[in-house]
């Protein structure tokens, strides 16, 4: 990429050469003789993390077979090789592009908004044409997929017709000429082929973004994705620059550890992206506006259930996160402050307590610590109680939990349990 | 018939501290490792997670993280001439079982040993003169120096993140270290831990009488360490559960906490576990090892061909495969020839249990190995002269633990169950320590290893036999230390002292230490050593023995640290001379 390093001084100019750039690549096409294009498509599938779906734990890299969870059902990841009968190897570059920026596969078929084609049609033609050419060089695998696992009346995929007119906005990423380099490189990167808000925008009924919600959190399948605008209690407007780099590029920061999806995300994909790109990522995330927070106060000590929860966290909490909730940096995260404790959806936090988590290990931070599961020894009200303490404790502020609450996430978990 | 695998070029036997770190050394030469581990994969989230890690019947008592009897056993007699007989429980010492090796159970006690000790016969020799030493002691000089070592026992430190208080740097004495050990190059990577009541009050009582008390060295932390590697360890929680347990905490030193994490990222590296090597292979000159043969749970049995063979299991199975595999000459006892079996050492430990009316040591705020020591009186840091004995040890007050079911003191003379018995323990839970002493032990003529000629293991192979005794020079260094821990005691007025020195005969059934050593050991004589001083076989030189089996002789300390710095000696005269010229390093 030509703008990837350009100072935001420089920003009025760098924008000219991302436009110039784009029109050049419009009579681009896959070269297979052209190394930097395949290189760069190369990382271009490292940004869009296209292996998380269409590469099969222990199978073949981009073979496609892996079945992914979505509130309607499992669909299945494609086979993305250049197999000619089971994968894309036949397919023209406009075919391939309009699949990936506009959901609609040769033969009209429509694919599901699981493939993330509502922020990939934010994507660039060049960033297109490199990631086709560079699939063009993987390893052709003949594996038949098929990706039908959706109930009635999901199945039908020409509903997805109506879904995309009510939902579906199509058009390339356009840069915002009063913004910076860095900022508009962020901005194309998280909207675009890093879909974060595929996971991170809290959606409607069908599975569509809420408008003016952009990655305000949303919980999925027993994870909340949290809040990674700007806010400063709920989102990163806490963390700096550094830290979000830090966090995506090892998955550990002085406060934080990645595990659950996102562990799954540092590994395959934000690991492997350059820094520079994680900087605007940084840079553009604390720029989203925070939203209007119903302001809270913190459950008082004396509280009983406060009382309960403190005595729990002593007892079972203490040893790692430290009776202040300071945690111990790369190893045990920070309860104290912590943007995804006081999320307005405990989500993740109940899943951890009762099921456990692993961290992500990458080479830069190796350890992989992980959280022992408490679902066994605590009861419904012990969980309830001591996440309704950590929520509200060394200052933090958030909602209590229930037994409902909790009870709840039993259900979920025992319900997508592997 | 076994069947027969694709070569690697590294095969290494057991996976503990030493199998870690020879693995991580190689893989860093390009070469491909297969690490072949009798026990279970362990790490520290599904092993040893906090909510059941500190379940003392589980793991204290019926050692859940060790070597089972059914799984290996050894037989035992004081004294050649007697007939031995098989253990039915391991309990005087403790092998560990699984990755990790008894890296995983040990108490994080990270001593060097003393430059003299190093040189051990020619120091005692030019001070005593050659007739001071018993004539039957064994005694030998490494053929190697602390300082050759210094370097790698500054790495393992730094690997380990060490909580201590430096004596000695570049030559200074400091202040609150250590003022009789070796020079260290730069001080402990992380402070000393806490020390409880009991043990401020031992340094008090220890001053008084004119020593240098010092905090242990530990491998439990006294803050979070991010080591070289790039893996974290948290601070110790001083919760107690060291010795026989994994740290749920990340905060004790182990092959979880520090190597593991990395070995398991590398493409060239394979761990097989609950995998039993039980032979190394010779080609038919017998000089040269081509493989291993082992078994796995099914009882396949498979070889696995390799350019370079590393024996890191625990010292005494080390010095069984070399005698199961016909690699080098047996020692006989009847005609002191021969190498391995040779000097066998242990570790002479004794205490001084003190019951106070005034006092309350919780003794459950503990570690493995925080605690106040005093070295005055270890190796040759005193003279012997007019004591009639060589060798010594540290005394120090070392909390490591209040586990309920373990810690039951009461004083001589109450009765041995019901409520008396309940209620002396419950009177003195609270208010009994024990000053512990860590003695030499050296090495003798009569105490070796053979292998057992009547009882066999599960596979059919001959049990290891032990013929170990404590000799009158360990007996009379014991009396002394405990002696000397006794006036320290006596400084703070307990009501009853009750001193338990080390006496013969050895016993094999209450627990001492897991300090085992010798009987493979390393040397500058093929003749009265199984290894050259890089720990290369003298006998098969594509062969390098680790760990405690390779030690003439036992200091006054405990032996991991020593172990880890001639394992990172070895592992560098590997990369650097022996897989440019492989060879025996050493011409004999």
């Amino acid at each position: 990429m030509i703008s990837r390093r350009i100072g935001s001084s420089l920003a009025a100019a760098a924008l000219v050469v991302v436009l110039s750039a784009g029109a050049a690549a419009q009579t681009a096409a896959p070269d297979p003789q052209n190394f930097s294009q395949i290189a760069h498509g190369r990382y271009v599938a490292v940004l869009g993390d296209c292996a998380a779906c269409h590469t099969d734990p222990g199978g073949r890299p981009f073979a496609g077979g892996l079945a992914i969870e979505t509130p309607f059902g499992n669909v299945v990841g494609a086979n993305i090789t250049p197999d000619r009968k089971t994968g894309i190897g036949g397919w023209t570059d406009a075919q391939f592009i309009r699949a990936v920026t506009q959901g609609i596969a040769p033969g009209g078929v429509r694919l599901y908004p699981a493939m993330p084609y509502p922020a990939y049609t934010k994507m660039t033609r060049q960033d297109l044409i490199a990631l086709k050419a560079y699939l063009n060089t993987v390893n052709p695998v003949h594996n038949r997929v098929h990706s039908d696992a959706l109930p009635f009346p999901f199945n039908i995929r020409l509903g997805m017709a109506v879904w995309n007119r009510l939902f579906f906005r199509p058009g390339t990423f356009k840069p915002d000429p009063h913004q910076s380099a860095d900022w508009n490189r962020g901005a194309y990167l998280v909207e675009g082929p890093g879909h974060c808000g595929t996971c991170h925008t809290p959606k409607n009924f069908l599975g569509a973004d809420r408008n003016g919600q952009f990655l305000r959190g949303f919980s999925v399948q027993g994870w909340f994705a949290p809040n990674i605008t700007g806010n400063e209690h709920v989102g990163v407007g806490s963390w700096s620059v550094q830290d979000i780099v830090s966090y995506l590029k090892t998955g550990a920061n002085a406060h934080a550890i990645a595990s659950g999806p996102m562990a799954d995300e540092v590994e395959d994909s934000s690991s492997h992206m350059t820094t520079a790109d994680l900087r605007a990522i940084a840079v553009f995330l604390k720029d989203q506006p925070a939203g209007n927070n119903p302001p809270s106060q913190p459950m008082p000590a004396s509280d009983p259930i406060m009382q309960a929860g403190a005595a729990i966290y002593t007892d079972e909490c203490a040893a790692c996160h430290t009776e202040q909730g300071s945690g111990v940096a790369r190893l045990f995260p920070t309860l104290k402050g912590s943007p995804l404790v006081q999320s307005a959806e405990p989500t993740s936090l109940i899943h951890v307590v009762l099921e456990g988590s692993r961290a992500v290990a990458t080479d830069a931070a190796p350890t992989a610590p992980a959280m022992p599961p408490f679902g066994w020894k605590l009861s419904d009200r012990q969980v309830a109680d001591v996440v309704t303490y950590i929520r509200n404790a060394w200052g933090n502020h958030a909602s209590p939990v229930s037994t409902g609450d909790v009870r709840a996430a039993r259900r979920t978990l025992a319900s997508t349990a592997p | 018939m076994a069947r027969k695998l694709p070569a690697t070029d590294v095969v290494v036997i057991g996976l503990g501290w030493t199998g870690a770190m020879l693995s991580h050394e190689l893989l860093q030469e390009g070469l491909r490792v297969v690490a072949i581990e009798r026990g279970p994969w362990r790490d520290t989230a599904s092993s040893f997670p906090p909510g059941y890690a500190p379940d003392e019947l589980r793991y204290a008592i019926r050692n859940g993280l060790l070597v089972q009897p059914a799984q290996t056993a050894m037989t035992f007699r004081n004294r050649p001439g007697q007939t031995a007989l098989p253990i039915r429980s391991w309990s005087s010492f403790l092998p560990g079982n699984g990755a990790g090796g008894a890296g995983v159970h040990w108490n994080g006690q990270t001593w060097r040993f003393l430059p003299t000790d190093f040189v051990a016969r020619t120091h005692l020799t030019q001070r005593y003169g050659a007739n001071f030493l018993p004539s039957d002691m064994t005694i030998q000089d490494w053929g190697v120096t602390y300082d050759e070592l210094e370097p790698h026992y500054d790495r393992f430190e730094y690997l380990c993140g060490t909580s201590g208080t430096a004596g000695n740097l570049q030559g200074k004495i400091q202040a609150g270290g250590n003022p009789f050990e070796g020079p260290r190059s730069r001080p402990y990577p992380t402070p000393a831990q806490r020390q409880p009541y009991a043990a401020a009050m031992f340094a008090d009582a220890a001053k008084q009488l004119g020593y240098q008390p010092f905090p242990q060295p530990s491998g439990n932390l006294s803050q979070a360490y991010t080591n070289p590697l790039g893996v974290t360890l948290g601070a110790c929680t001083y919760c107690g559960f060291c010795e026989r347990f994994g740290c749920g905490n990340y905060s004790k030193a182990s092959p979880q906490t520090t190597l593991l994490p990395v070995l398991v990222r590398e493409q060239n590296f394979e761990a097989r576990t609950l995998c039993e090597v039980t032979r190394i292979n010779l080609d038919g000159s017998g000089t040269r090892a081509t493989g291993v043969t082992y078994v796995d749970t099914s009882g396949n049995e498979w070889e696995q061909p390799a350019e370079l063979v590393l024996l890191c299991a625990f010292q005494l199975f080390n010095v069984q495969l070399l005698l199961l595999s016909g690699i080098g000459k047996p020692y006989d006892v009847n005609s002191g020839e021969g190498v391995i079996g040779r000097n066998f050492s242990y570790q002479t430990t004794s205490i001084v249990e003190g019951f106070y009316d005034d006092r309350i040591f919780n003794p459950f705020i503990a570690s493995g190995a925080n605690g106040m020591i005093i070295d005055n009186y270890n190796g040759d840091n005193f003279d012997h002269g007019p004591h009639g004995f060589v060798g010594g040890g540290y005394i120090g007050m070392i909390q490591t633990n209040g586990r309920p079911i373990e810690t039951t003191p009461v004083p001589p003379g109450t009765k041995r169950w019901g409520a008396e018995w309940k209620k002396a323990v419950a009177d003195n839970y609270l208010s009994s320590i024990a000053f512990f002493c860590s003695g030499s032990n050296y090495s003798y003529r009569d105490n070796y290893l053979d292998l057992d000629p009547t009882y066999k293991d599960h596979l059919g192979r001959p049990l290891m036999r032990m013929t170990f005794d404590f000799h009158p020079n360990e007996v009379k260094m014991s009396a002394f230390l405990t002696d000397r821990a006794a006036e320290i005691m006596q400084k703070t007025n307990p009501r009853q002292m009750v001193k338990h020195p080390r006496t013969a005969p050895y016993s094999i059934v209450p627990y001492q230490t897991t300090h085992t050593c010798g009987g493979a050991i390393m040397g500058t004589d093929p003749k009265t050593s199984a290894l050259n001083r890089y720990l290369q076989s003298w006998d098969v030189p594509n062969l390098f023995v680790m760990g405690a089996s390779a030690f003439p002789q036992n200091a006054g300390y405990n032996p991991t640290d020593t172990v880890a710095a001639i394992a990172y000696w070895s592992a560098k005269a590997i990369r650097e001379q022996y897989l440019k010229y492989p060879g025996p390093l050493v011409q004999a």
